[in-house]
């Protein structure tokens, strides 16, 4: 069955492979291995046989690293030793993994009671001291490898428990899950299929680890003596090299390079997986980026001096690019838009046309690798781009203010509502917390919270989403802004109380004579509160019009799509998805949007 | 014209989440609700959220705990089903959920996740295949996309694969939880196109779970309003939009804003 986890994992697979770090730590453990593998064949002599001709002899064409102190050849020993050191760390990271890894899983997914007890073995264990552990096993085992390093791979079980556990409870909840249930999977199979194949991953990491970790281990008991005189160890080779220390301190090179090198090849083969694990998308190379904000700052050098002041706020030929492999990725090209004091503007357009990007680049709210240029980004007198970092910084906090589309996210749950009102009060603004506070009651009333003493005493998590959307209106509004920039803010909302956010906005833009840019996707909210519609598509403004203009006679034909996608007064259980106007390119199918 | 058969009834059903201390009320997700769906035909379910709707869609599915009340499903009682009923279930009843990125696993190619419902229903591989190409062919979608992840696809493609892994292996009755909440509004379109047609194709039955006034009166034969764990009005999809006669039902209209400026200033003045 081409379900397994390891084939459909491809993807993921190839990316690590294309890794250069990966493949480097990759091919060095390879080549130990193979060489460990090897020993018998490859070893000049017996590790074990004393030569008293050989003792501390130095290299030689004979003795290639030369005579250990008791006359043993010690590349010998080095091979054979990395037959016993790759097999420690094998028999501790399989003996923990099969422990940790299955408990973890049935831990997480059934949680409960198997929950509890797994937890609570993995805390005893967690909390007994290895080292003594390890040398109990000794006394009662004997100085043999295997049961030592069984000790320690039980004694690091619960590494695996807990991340396979924290992995599992952090995937159950999700979708997916619920639909392999309603499909008929029974639980064995979701766990090891659906759950198995998330956890395989930090699996992996955690597991290049522990084998690091046992090596040394394993290398610091032989270099305490306990351990099988008769099977050669880097351990034991080391403890050799310390006796002889002042004679032939060459010696503790070979197994220190030895363990060295073998256990940063395996942390490197970690973290080059865990690398690529948590790459966020893009691969950007900041060189890119600031090699090219470096053009930006002289273009906008050579600009004309800014015309006359106006009351309004205008950006001219605004792009927006974000480093990818091979150069820069625009996804604004060249957007203009103004807007006037009392006047709200609305950008509409679907995921991916750019019309979040284009409202963050004017507040200057773009994540820092995205590259901006604009010919004008104008805020009445001040040109922003102009302004250092600190004056724009200014600027955003007292003239233009945000309201983000996830009101609870934007809420730090650690602090009261009040308190958060209060700190932004306070950051622009030289009053003492007890004004700070008064002004807080008073904006919270303003934004039409019935009890306001409750609401800044309130935890985030204790107010509902359209409560929490009218404290950010408040946070927004209580530096007195020009203008106010919303991102989808009702998107997150009920319909009851988007109605309610919506007259909200309406009502503070009147009172304070705002200028609104609202982002939306939004064709009723648009309809509701905007005054001038930019519709974007691409990354483009493809039409900007009066609204009543716009939605009486669009003239764009993706306006026109767009218009025609809305379900209001359609035909019930009519085709609505190639309902656009005839001639539009819309119509053959293979041009839909987003399969793009 | 001949009634269609009942193929899914939910009598009095009350889902409660309890809370694991002793001597604390239980949360009460839905407080009895009954409602019927037709053989072929869509019964929309409305309301915001905490009204209990997508909690009503996960106790049919068994994905919620059942309190009290009967779901009956083409004569066969389900509400307590045993683990090996639940699975001969799932090839009549299937989902598609509202987020077409955490209801595709990440880790799985789109061949592995659409072969699923069907190996889990005893088909082989090589039929599974044929199957799969049909459903790809159903749902639009490319004939290469079999070897591809999840994350290559966009948010319309992710819900297509969705909902050919609903359709799979030829279900009665689909529960579209919030289905096409999370798409682009011409995205949307398409998807509700294609419901549609699957519908005519295959005479399904949709469970319709929506916040959304406009595609539930598009998708539906008949409405239920849903507040607060409680059915607040019933009946016919272009009545209930048109000639609402709860309260509640009017309130939810009224706030819903049409995509008209003309229409929607003249009713904000009215109001």
């Amino acid at each position: 069955m081409s379900a397994s986890p390891s084939s459909s994992s491809g993807g993921l697979a190839k990316a690590i492979l294309r890794k250069p770090l990966v493949i480097g730590s990759g091919l060095v453990l390879i080549a130990i291995i193979v060489l460990a593998i090897l020993a018998p064949l490859l070893s000049p002599y017996d590790p074990n046989v004393s030569d008293l001709a050989s003792v501390l002899a130095p290299r030689s064409p004979e003795h290639l690293l030369g005579g250990d102190g008791s006359g043993r050849d010690v590349l010998s020993r080095l091979l054979w030793g990395a037959r016993l050191s790759l097999l420690a760390g094998l028999i501790a990271t399989v003996t923990a993994i099969v422990l940790g890894v299955p408990t973890g899983l049935v831990a997480g997914y059934r949680q409960g009671a198997v929950d509890a007890v797994g937890s609570w073995i993995s805390d005893v264990l967690m909390s007994i001291p290895g080292i003594v552990a390890l040398l109990v096993v000794v006394a009662a085992f004997g100085t043999s490898m295997p049961p030592t390093m069984i000790a320690l791979g039980v004694l690091m079980a619960p590494g695996f428990f807990r991340l396979t556990r924290a992995t599992v409870v952090s995937v159950r909840g999700e979708l997916y899950i619920d639909a392999a249930k309603v499909a008929g999977l029974s639980g064995f199979r979701i766990t090891f299929k659906h759950i198995l194949a998330v956890v395989i991953t930090p699996i992996l990491i955690q597991a290049s680890l522990t084998a690091g970790v046992a090596i040394i281990v394993q290398s610091g008991l032989g270099f305490l003596g306990i351990g099988d005189p008769l099977v050669p160890s880097w351990g034991s080779m080391v403890n050799d090299a310390y006796r002889n220390n002042s004679m032939a301190p060459q010696l503790v090179l070979w197994p220190g390079l030895a363990i060295g090198i073998t256990v940063a090849a395996l942390a490197l083969l970690g973290s080059g997986i865990s690398d690529v694990l948590n790459r966020t998308g893009s691969g950007a190379s900041s060189k890119a980026a600031k090699g090219a904000r470096k053009a930006v700052l002289v273009k906008d050098a050579q600009r004309p001096a800014s015309e006359a002041v106006e009351s309004r706020l205008v950006v001219e030929n605004l792009r927006v690019a974000y480093p990818v492999a091979d150069g820069l990725k625009e996804v604004v090209h060249g957007v203009s838009l103004e807007v006037k004091r009392g006047e709200c503007l609305g950008i509409v357009g679907e995921s991916g046309s750019g019309k979040s990007q284009s409202a963050f680049a004017v507040l200057g709210l773009l994540p820092s690798d995205a590259v901006r240029t604009a010919d004008r980004v104008q805020l009445e007198e001040v040109d922003l781009l102009k302004v250092g970092r600190r004056a724009f910084d200014k600027v955003r906090a007292t003239r233009i203010a945000y309201i983000p589309q996830d009101p609870m996210s934007n809420l730090d749950p650690a602090y009261t509502v009040g308190a958060q009102i209060v700190e932004t009060i306070r950051a622009h603004e030289k009053v003492s917390r007890a004004d700070a506070k008064a002004r807080a009651r008073d904006l919270l009333e303003q934004v039409g919270i019935n009890d306001p003493d409750r609401t800044l005493a309130a935890y985030p998590h204790e107010i509902s989403g359209g409560m929490a959307q009218r404290v950010l209106i408040a946070i927004a509004v209580s530096c007195n802004p020009e203008y106010i920039v919303a991102d989808e803010p009702t998107t997150a909302l009920d319909v009851t109380v988007q109605a309610e956010v919506l007259a909200l906005l309406r009502r503070l833009q009147e009172a304070r004579d705002l200028g609104v840019i609202l982002v939306t996707h939004n064709l009723g909210v648009v309809a509701d509160i905007c005054d001038r519609v930019a519709v974007m598509k691409d990354g483009e403004i493809i039409e900007t019009a009066d609204v009543f203009e716009l939605f009486a006679d669009p003239q764009h034909p993706y306006t026109k799509e767009l218009l025609g996608s809305t379900l209001s007064g359609s035909e019930p259980r009519s085709r609505v998805g190639d309902r656009a106007p005839a001639g539009s390119a819309s119509e053959t199918p293979a041009t839909e949007g987003e399969e793009r | 014209m001949t009634r269609p058969e009942i193929l899914l009834q939910v009598t009095d059903l009350r889902v409660e989440f309890g809370s694991r201390r002793w001597g604390k009320k239980p949360f009460v997700a839905v407080d009895g609700m009954s409602i019927e769906v037709p053989q072929g035909r869509t019964l929309g379910v409305v309301g915001e959220s905490g009204s209990g709707k997508s909690t009503l869609g996960r106790a049919i599915l068994g994905l919620a705990p059942i309190a009290g009340g009967t779901i009956t499903f083409d004569g066969r009682d389900i509400t307590r089903p045993m683990p090996r009923q639940r699975r001969a279930l799932s090839s009549e009843l299937q989902v598609v959920f509202q987020d077409p990125y955490s209801s595709l696993n990440p880790a799985l190619t789109i061949e592995s996740i659409l072969a699923e419902p069907l190996v889990a229903g005893g088909m082989s591989m090589s039929d599974a295949r044929t199957r799969i190409a049909g459903l790809l062919d159903l749902v639009a979608l490319p004939k290469d996309s079999l070897s591809r992840l999840p994350r290559e696809f966009s948010g319309g493609q992710r819900q297509r694969i969705a909902i050919a892994r609903a359709m799979a292996r030829d279900p009665r009755l689909v529960v579209c939880d919030e289905a096409t909440s999370a798409l682009d509004l011409s995205t949307q379109a398409r998807v509700i196109d294609l419901l549609l047609d699957i519908q005519e194709q295959t005479g399904v039955s949709y469970l319709f779970i929506t916040h959304d006034l406009d595609v539930v009166r598009h998708m539906s034969d008949e409405i239920v309003v849903v507040n607060r764990g409680r059915i607040v009005e019933r009946g016919a999809a272009e009545r209930v939009v048109t000639d609402p006669q709860e309260e509640y039902t009017k309130r939810l209209l009224a706030a819903s804003p049409i995509p008209d400026p003309v229409a929607q200033r003249a009713r904000r003045a009215a109001a």
